[in-house]
């Protein structure tokens, strides 16, 4: 359901037909065929459309998106063209000046492709891996716990608090990203724990 | 919200007041717009700018920023005085008529109990009086002076459209000609809707800016009914879920709370958390609190949560101080007590208040960790981009590590709107190099985090340890696996407790909803609130039938909404005392005799008969709280108070600054400046064409928006020789700013207590990265101070001084 041959893109095609027959029988022969070589093809021919909903603010709307290539077959899937999905019953197909340049923010040149590194004073990202980022990670976070971890308060009870590392999760994610980054954090004992709800 | 967007098609008032959804919610906005078509719904927007929702309304008041309360207290005055009162609503539904314990007083500004030193309350006071039977003393003939709405109204009668005029700015007509359009809605047949978000959140008493119309719509019987509520329309895509799901310092999944350290075992965290009802036969559904405790417990450690350990109580940290909210945490990352620190999706370099000081906690932090699809300001915070970002690179010695995160395009899952709508979406693109889904990020952490506690030991591991990780790929949990979690399922098989012979649901399988958890540790369900978005009917968050039975907006079937898909809540309220709709017109649920049944799930137990069980199940009482006991920090009632940097001094209690019981660190208090110094009252807001620091990284975007500027009405452009699309230098207390000046009729200077006051409104998108010029945000000069139950910080008013000057040096 989420996913389907393009029906505009089919519809386009078809159109395209039925115009070039009936110039055809008024004799426009060679106009016809200078038109359609004119005719950029419909951009949205052949592509895979995936339902989703725009990302920025908590109206929600139904969005579709048009990508080359078909994720579900493993293959490489490049987004060309999102717009407004006009089965949805809070948007109704329309998007805001945000929501209808969706595509900008996927293709961005901003987008962040690899892990990278600044050194302590250096002026600069160095590119890492990201088993390297990773590994860095998890020993940084393991030796503040192991050093700072207050697992009982003066009167012997369990308080189990890390209070010198915190995180901050991020209100554009899933909730199941949420309930696994929610899972991970706590089980560290880390309380500094907040998301922008909270500005 | 309480209700949901398209519900907005029923309404016939509209206000709008703290927000501006025309340009904030676009898409929304268009059931205003459709209600106004089809119904004949006016629209009321109350705003210190004359906004886009403004110029499309029936009428426009304008508001000194930080002054609802006071103008919101006048309308309930009004609404007394002139009985225009949903007396059968307000008498059976609220706690009106409770009987308020002796002791309690309000005085100057201040409620029984306060203590100036440690800026809080003791608010033993503030509650009912109780019976010998156990329950609260209630006077159903409103005699008693002692109840709640004879306090209330006592408490209100200073709120005159005089004194609205005088604290608000609001001219005396306009404020009538308000109070009377939203007064009319208190007959049983008429609804208003309130529309809020950050224009109330961001203040340092906002919790009671949103209470405050809460308590008005209860008094005009506006809670449950279709066209009514109170509707937060909320920023980002899933601030909702991330709330719902609990990934704030104090909170457990579904509004449940961490322990804090004087609970120091199961027994007496539970204790404070038996929520005996407080009238006879009332639902009181906090009473399943340890079910829904217990199964999370399951959920998070599985077969480490036992009985015999209290289902791992003490794998949970306790808090020793009420929350590690970001603004503590910045405070002690300023002191230098903070080491290490993880930002996923979030740019506080930019989104927290007074940047100085977030960029030297930032500077000091050993570590730091970002997780994003874009190259975000807080990931560069080292990096020197002039003026902008004007830092020492070299003497910053924190190690920042970037990582890559895909964007909603490459993912999958539900983000939650702001009618509490689950709406699941599926990927559709390949995410760019080696950017990586956040589950897989946030599985490789823990995955490598374990590896070193399995290796190597170190202090209390149990709970990293024994964190349930039962995922076909435990590399990269599924969103469905996840979902399916939180959803809650059958650890154990389970019988009927009145016929142990019958099963109720067998071992392994998904829950129906919450209401068959168990406090036993046979079921585990990681948010309650959610259980039923994926049972064994399958992902009901992917519905999409849109059908909408008698065009009633609910579209019941479309995804799924949460609690049990209940599409308005409190929605028993939208009936009689009888069970009968209020609006026949409006039916929403109604009582047949023997059961409830209509729209919408109702919002009861389907036999709670009528004129016994209240609406307001969550609730004790049974009735929705005009009197709001202990639970609100700053009082049970609200308070007019000033911003901290406030243009004036209270009116009502001049000795008073800012909110008495709003938590202030010593080292900010010292940047808070007074009038005298910083004249003008500035606020902050966002941009139709911009989505706060993120949408400037797209290249549309950045050409429909490009520059940062400031807004200020023609009066204080022509005090101050600040020509239309000019440089000024926007400067407060804690920092300074340039921008293009627009000139616009749009803000007018406001009288207040006898004083001309200038707005400045400042947009926040423009930072140093991305696609758009560079610039900065309001936060380089809004002050560090939240309000006093959520910490939210105060963005929405300050004080600030203007001044042309000439345009910053660029390469």
């Amino acid at each position: 359901m989420n996913m389907e041959l393009s029906r505009r893109g089919f519809l386009k095609v078809a159109g395209v037909g039925v115009a070039g027959t009936s110039l055809g029988a008024f004799g426009f022969g060679d106009l016809e065929a200078a038109q359609a070589a004119a005719i950029r093809p419909f951009k949205l021919v052949n592509t895979m459309e995936t339902r989703n909903t725009c990302p920025y603010c908590s109206v929600a709307c139904g969005i579709i998106m048009y990508s080359k290539g078909d994720l579900r077959k493993g293959e490489n899937a490049e987004i060309v063209h999102i717009e407004g999905d006009a089965d949805h019953p809070t948007n109704r197909g329309t998007l805001c000046p945000k929501g209808a340049a969706l595509k900008d923010f996927v293709k961005a040149e901003t987008r962040l492709k690899y892990p990278m590194l600044r050194k302590p004073g250096s002026d600069k990202f160095e590119r890492i891996s990201w088993d390297q980022a990773l590994d860095r990670i998890a020993r940084l976070m393991k030796d503040d716990r192991d050093a700072n971890f207050i697992a009982a308060n003066n009167a012997g009870v369990p308080v189990n608090r890390w209070t010198t590392v915190g995180f901050l999760a991020a209100s554009a994610t899933t909730n199941e990203t949420a309930y696994l980054t929610y899972k991970v954090v706590r089980s560290t004992g880390i309380v500094a724990f907040d998301n922008q709800a909270r500005v | 919200m309480t209700n949901s967007w398209t519900d907005i098609r029923n309404t016939d008032l509209v206000v709008i007041m703290g927000g501006n959804a025309a340009e904030a919610h676009p898409c929304g906005f268009k059931w205003v717009t459709e209600a106004k078509a089809n119904r004949g719904a006016k629209l009321i927007v109350v705003d210190p700018r004359y906004t886009r929702s403004a110029s499309v309304s029936d009428f426009y008041a304008p508001i000194r920023q930080g002054t609802d309360i006071a103008f919101l207290l006048g309308v309930i005055n009004y609404c007394m005085l002139n009985d225009k009162v949903q007396w059968e609503y307000v008498k059976a539904f609220t706690n009106a008529t409770y009987v308020v314990k002796d002791g309690f007083a309000y005085q100057d500004g201040l409620f029984t109990g306060y203590d100036e030193n440690k800026r809080d309350y003791d608010r033993s006071t503030w509650d009912y009086q109780i019976g010998p039977d156990g329950f609260a003393v209630v006077d159903e003939t409103l005699q008693n002076p002692r109840c709640v709405w004879n306090m209330l109204k006592a408490h209100v009668a200073t709120y005159t459209p005089e004194m609205v005029e005088r604290i608000c700015g609001t001219p005396k007509d306009k404020f009538l000609k308000v109070a009377q359009m939203i007064a009319e809605c208190s007959t049983p047949t008429k609804t208003m809707t309130s529309m809020y978000a950050l224009g109330w959140t961001q203040h340092s008493k906002g919790s009671q800016n949103i209470r405050c119309m809460a308590m008005l719509q209860l008094i005009l019987g506006n809670i449950g009914v279709r066209g009514g509520g109170m509707n937060a329309l909320r920023g980002h895509s899933n601030i909702q879920g991330l709330t719902d799901v609990g990934l704030m310092s104090n909170l457990l999944p579904g509004y449940m709370n961490i322990p804090v350290e004087k609970e120091a075992d199961f027994a007496t965290y539970m204790s404070s958390r038996a929520f005996k009802p407080l009238r006879p036969n009332q639902t009181s559904y906090w009473q399943n609190y340890k079910k829904f405790f217990v199964s999370f417990q399951k959920a998070m450690w599985g077969d480490a949560a036992t009985a015999q350990n209290d289902f791992a109580y003490h794998y949970l940290p306790k808090l020793d101080v009420p929350a590690y909210d970001v603004l503590r945490t910045f405070e002690l990352m300023h002191q230098g007590k903070v080491n290490g620190y993880f930002c996923q999706g979030f740019n506080p370099l930019l989104a927290f208040p007074n940047r100085q000081k977030i960029t030297e906690s930032l500077s000091k932090l050993k570590w730091l960790v970002t997780m994003d699809p874009l190259d975000t300001e807080t990931s560069r915070f080292w990096e020197n981009h002039g003026v902008y970002n004007n830092v020492d690179t070299a003497s910053i010695k924190t190690e920042v590590i970037q990582l890559p995160s895909t964007c909603f395009a490459e993912d999958f899952g539900a983000l939650t709107n702001s009618g509490r709508w689950l709406q699941w979406h599926w990927a559709g693109g390949t995410p760019p190099g080696e950017a990586k889904r956040d589950n897989w990020i946030m599985a490789q952490i823990h995955r490598r985090l374990r590896a070193l506690y399995e290796k190597e030991g170190g202090p209390f591991p149990d709970p990293i340890l024994g964190l349930t990780w039962n995922y076909a790929d435990p590399d990269e949990p599924t969103a469905e696996e996840l979902a399916k979690e939180m959803n809650g399922y059958a650890v154990e098989t389970l019988y009927d407790p009145a016929d142990p012979s019958k099963v109720v649901l067998e071992k392994g399988k998904q829950v129906v909803n919450f209401s068959v958890l168990r406090d036993d540790g046979s079921t585990a369900c990681g948010c309650w609130i959610y259980s039923g978005c994926f049972n064994e009917a399958g992902n009901n968050m992917a519905r999409r039938d849109n059908s909408d039975p008698d065009d009633t907006g609910a579209y019941p079937n479309w995804t799924f909404a949460w609690p049990l898909n209940r599409r308005i809540l409190y929605n028993r309220a939208s009936a009689d005392v009888q069970g009968k709709p209020w609006d026949p017109t409006r039916k929403l649920i109604a009582w047949d005799g023997t059961k409830w049944s209509g729209y919408d799930v109702p919002d009861i137990a389907p036999n709670a008969k009528p004129d016994v069980v209240g609406p307001f199940i969550m609730n004790q009482e049974g009735t929705a709280r005009l009197f709001a006991r202990g639970l609100m920090r700053e009082g049970p009632f609200p308070v007019h108070y000033e911003p901290f940097e406030a243009p004036i001094a209270n009116v009502i209690a001049p000795k008073i600054r800012g909110n008495p019981a709003a938590r202030v660190f010593q080292d900010d208090l010292k940047q808070f400046a007074t009038s005298e110094e910083f004249p003008y009252a500035a606020t902050s807001y966002r941009l139709t064409e911009h989505f706060h620091y993120w949408t400037k990284h797209n290249r549309v975007n950045a050409v429909l928006q490009p520059e940062f500027f400031v807004e200020i009405s023609e009066q204080l452009a022509k005090e101050k020789g600040i020509t239309p699309g000019s440089w000024v230098r926007v400067w407060s207390k804690r920092g300074e700013v340039k921008a293009k000046a627009v000139v616009t009729k749009r803000i007018k200077p406001l009288m207040c207590d006898g004083k001309l006051v200038h707005v400045v409104g400042i947009p926040l998108h423009w930072g140093f990265m991305g696609a758009a010029r560079k610039g900065w945000g309001p936060n380089s000069l809004t002050p560090f101070v939240g309000d006093a139950n959520i910490e939210t910080p105060e963005y929405k008013a300050f004080l600030v001084n203007i001044e042309p000057t000439t345009g910053p040096v660029t390469s």
